[in-house]
C-alpha cells in the first residue's frame, strides 16, 4: 500500500488508463495547461500531450457534445466539469444523447464515456455553487453514477467508469481532493454497483456516500463511546445501487439511517427508504430516518450553512430516534 | 467532384422520385395510424440531400441531421423497407422500433441519427469529425441542421470548437424558411443565416437548395477543403418544404400561393426538364422509372406491415451495453 491525495488517485486512474488504450483522451477545462482546477490532472498534459490532454473554451454544452459524438465514433472521452453547477448547461448532451443514443439506435451506437468532476457543497459558495445532482442523473436510465469517498475507491472506481462500455457520472468534491488515504500498489479495479461495509456493527445500519459519510464515522465512534454499535455502508455506486447489501444489513440490524448531501424531495435517500419498506419490512424495528441538507438553496452566510448542512450530530440523533433512546 | 453525366440526371431522378413518394407513403399510413408520434415529412428539399450525397464519398465520410431523417439513410444506402419499418414500430426496422421516426440511425452505413432535441446533433456532428481527425482518418462529417437550430447555443458553442480545432465537418443549414410555424424574418435580427460562420471566420455562404447542381458544387468544395486539412464550413441552403412541419400543422402561417411559386422550382421537376432537355431518357423510360419507384415503395410497405413487433423483453436490451444491469422493478 501506498498513500497519496485523492486528486492523485485521480489522475493515475486515468494515466494508467490512458497508457493502455489510446482511444481515451482527457478535456475539459484547465485540465492541460492548468493540470486541473483542482490539479486532479497533474502532469498528465506532459506526459500525453495536447491531443490527448485537451482544454478547452467554456463551452460546457459544445464539449460535452463533441465528446459524446467521438464516443459514437471510436473514441473514450473523459470529460472533466470544473464542477458538476456547470454541467447544468451541457445536461441536455448527458441525458438526451449519452444516455440514449443506445437505446434509440436499437443497440448499435454505445457510449463508453465519464463525466466527471466535483458535486456538493465546498464551503461558503451559496446556492449556485454547492448543488447535489447525484439523484438527477440516477434517475436517468442509460447512465451510471459513482460518487466515491476516498482514495482507493476512487482510483479503482474510476479505473472501473474509465472500462465502463456505458456512460458513467463520476463524482468527486472539491473538499476531498486533499484527502489522503491509502490505496493498493499497481493495478486494481473496483467494480460499480457494489457498496462497501466500512464499519461492521449490530445496532443500526448508516448509508451514505461521498465526501458527507465522515460525517456518518464521526458521529458513529461518539455512539461507541456510548455502547451503540453502528454499521456503515458506503454505497459507492448510486445507480445500479447495491441494495441488497443495505436490506441484509437491515436485517441484522433492524433500523436503518441513510445520510445524503442533497435536498430531501426525492433523492437517493427516498428511494433506498422505499427499497427496504418494500423489502425488508418486517425486519424494521423502527421508521427510517433520513438526513439531507435543508429544503433550501444552499446560503452563503456561515450561521446558516452550518444549519443547511447534515453533521455528525444529526446522525447521532437519528440514531438514537431509531433506537428509542 | 465527380462529373454530372446523364447517369447522375437519371439517378437523381429516381432517388429523389423514391424519397418523395416514401414520404408521400409514410404522410398517407400515418394517416390510417399505422404510423403514430410526430412525422417530420422532407418533401421539396431532396435537392439538398441528391447534392449532398454526389459529393461525398460514403466509404468514410458520415452524416447527421435532426429529426426530418427518413431519407438521409436511404441516401446513406440504408435498406428503405427497414426505415418503413421503424416507422412502424417493428423489430425489423432500423433501431428495432426502439426509435421511431425522429431516430433512424445506421451505424453501417455512416449515418449517425435522426435526433429529437433541435440543435443537439450540432456538437455531435463536430464530435464525429473530432474522432476522425483523432484517428488520423480522412472522413468527413456532414452535420445537417435546420433554421430553428442555428438560433441554439450549441450551434455557436460548437463553431467556436471546431474553428478552433480544425474539424473535418461541414454544417449544412437547411432553411426551409419555418422553424414549425415561426418564420425565419420572426426570429433572425439577420436572415442571412450563412453570416453567422462570419463571426467564427469560417467559410460560409448561401447555396440555392432547390438545384443539386449547385449544391454539389459546394458541398464538394466544402468536403474537399475539410478533408485536406483546411477545417469546417457553413453553408445555408435555401429550400422549401411543401408539407407541414409536422403532421399536425394547419399551416395558417403561410399562403398556398407560397407552397406553389416553390413547386415552380421543384427539384425533381428540374432534373426532370434537363433529362428531356438533353434527352437523356425516352418518356417510357422515364414511365419505366416511375414505376420501378412506386413498386419499391410498395415494397417497403408491404415489408413493414408483414414485420413482427419487438418482444416485451427487448424493453430492457437496448439501455446499457451492460448485459446483467439490474433495472429497478416497475409494476407488480
Amino acid at each position: 500500500m501506498k498513500t497519496i491525495q485523492f486528486r492523485e488517485a485521480i489522475a493515475e486512474a486515468m494515466s494508467e488508463e490512458m497508457r493502455k488504450d489510446e482511444s481515451i483522451f482527457l478535456m475539459g477545462e484547465e485540465v492541460a495547461e492548468y493540470n486541473g482546477a483542482y490539479k486532479a490532472s497533474k502532469g498528465m498534459l506532459d506526459e500525453f500531450g495536447p491531443d490527448r490532454v485537451i482544454d478547452t473554451p467554456i463551452s460546457e454544452l459544445g464539449f460535452s457534445g463533441i465528446a459524446v459524438g467521438s464516443a459514437m465514433n471510436g473514441n473514450r472521452p473523459i470529460v472533466e466539469f470544473m464542477t458538476f453547477n456547470f454541467a447544468l448547461v451541457g445536461i441536455d448532451q448527458i441525458i438526451n444523447n449519452a444516455a440514449k443514443i443506445r437505446q434509440m439506435s436499437g443497440g448499435q451506437f454505445n457510449c463508453p464515456i465519464v463525466f466527471r468532476g466535483p458535486t456538493g457543497s465546498a464551503g461558503q459558495l451559496a446556492a449556485t455553487h454547492s448543488q447535489a445532482f447525484e439523484s438527477w442523473y440516477a434517475n436517468c436510465p442509460g447512465l451510471k453514477v459513482v460518487v466515491p469517498s476516498n482514495p482507493r475507491d476512487a482510483k479503482g472506481l474510476l479505473k472501473a467508469a474509465i472500462k465502463d462500455d456505458d456512460p458513467v457520472i463520476f463524482m468527486e468534491s472539491e473538499q476531498m481532493y486533499g484527502d489522503k488515504g491509502e490505496v493498493p500498489e499497481g493495478e486494481y479495479t473496483i467494480p460499480l454497483g457494489v457498496a462497501d461495509i466500512v464499519r461492521e456493527g449490530s445496532d443500526v445500519t448508516i448509508v451514505s456516500f461521498g465526501k458527507i459519510i465522515k460525517e456518518a464515522h464521526k458521529a458513529a465512534d461518539e455512539l461507541a463511546k456510548e455502547g451503540v454499535n453502528c454499521e456503515i455502508i458506503d454505497i459507492r455506486t448510486v445507480r445500479p445501487l447495491d441494495f441488497d447489501a443495505i436490506i441484509n444489513s437491515v436485517k441484522k440490524t433492524n433500523r436503518l439511517v441513510i445520510l445524503e448531501e442533497a435536498w430531501p424531495f426525492g433523492n437517493v435517500a427516498t428511494e433506498i427508504t422505499y427499497q427496504v419498506q418494500s423489502q425488508a419490512f418486517d425486519y424494521l424495528d423502527a421508521p427510517v430516518q433520513k438526513i439531507n441538507t435543508a429544503d433550501t438553496p444552499a446560503p452563503y452566510s456561515p450561521v446558516l450553512l452550518a444549519e443547511w448542512l447534515p453533521n455528525h450530530q444529526d446522525v447521532i440523533k437519528a440514531v438514537k430516534k431509531v433506537l428509542y433512546k | 467532384m465527380e462529373k454530372i453525366t446523364k447517369e447522375v440526371y437519371l439517378k437523381w431522378y429516381e432517388d429523389m422520385l423514391f424519397w418523395r413518394k416514401f414520404e408521400d407513403k409514410l404522410a398517407a399510413v400515418y394517416i390510417q395510424q399505422k404510423v403514430r408520434g410526430f412525422l417530420h415529412l422532407y418533401n421539396g428539399q431532396e435537392a439538398v440531400l441528391a447534392g449532398a450525397l454526389h459529393a461525398m464519398d460514403l466509404s468514410k465520410d458520415k452524416m447527421i441531421t435532426a429529426y426530418r431523417n427518413h431519407v438521409q439513410p436511404i441516401g446513406m444506402g440504408v435498406d428503405p423497407k427497414r426505415v418503413m419499418a421503424e416507422l412502424y414500430g417493428k423489430v425489423t426496422g432500423t433501431s428495432q422500433g426502439m426509435g421511431g421516426s425522429m431516430h433512424i440511425f445506421s451505424k453501417e452505413k455512416g449515418f449517425y441519427g435522426g435526433h429529437g432535441i433541435v440543435g443537439g446533433q450540432i456538437p455531435l456532428g463536430a464530435g464525429l469529425a473530432f474522432a476522425d481527425k483523432y484517428f488520423k482518418r480522412d472522413g468527413v462529417t456532414i452535420c445537417y441542421m435546420g433554421d430553428g437550430a442555428v438560433r441554439q447555443g450549441s450551434l455557436h458553442e460548437t463553431f467556436n470548437l471546431a474553428m478552433l480545432w480544425q474539424l473535418p465537418v461541414v454544417f449544412v443549414c437547411e432553411n426551409n424558411g419555418y422553424a414549425m410555424g415561426t418564420s425565419v424574418a420572426r426570429t433572425s435580427y439577420s436572415t442571412e443565416i450563412w453570416k453567422l460562420g462570419l463571426g467564427y471566420e469560417m467559410p460560409c455562404g448561401p447555396v440555392d437548395g432547390m438545384d443539386p447542381v449547385t449544391v454539389a458544387k459546394e458541398m464538394s468544395k466544402a468536403i474537399e477543403r475539410a478533408r485536406s486539412g483546411g477545417g469546417p464550413t457553413f453553408l445555408e441552403m435555401k429550400t422549401y418544404r411543401y408539407r407541414g412541419h409536422s403532421m399536425s400543422d394547419a399551416q395558417h402561417y403561410r399562403t398556398k400561393d407560397e407552397v406553389e411559386e416553390y413547386k415552380k422550382i421543384d427539384p425533381i421537376t428540374q432534373v426532370l426538364d434537363i433529362i428531356k432537355e438533353k434527352e437523356y431518357a425516352s418518356d417510357d423510360e422515364i414511365k419505366t422509372i416511375n414505376k420501378r419507384v412506386k413498386d419499391k415503395v410498395s415494397e417497403c410497405e408491404k415489408f413493414a406491415e408483414e414485420s413482427e413487433y419487438p418482444p416485451i423483453s427487448q424493453l430492457y436490451d437496448m439501455v446499457y451495453e451492460q448485459e446483467d444491469y439490474p433495472f429497478l422493478q416497475h409494476k407488480l
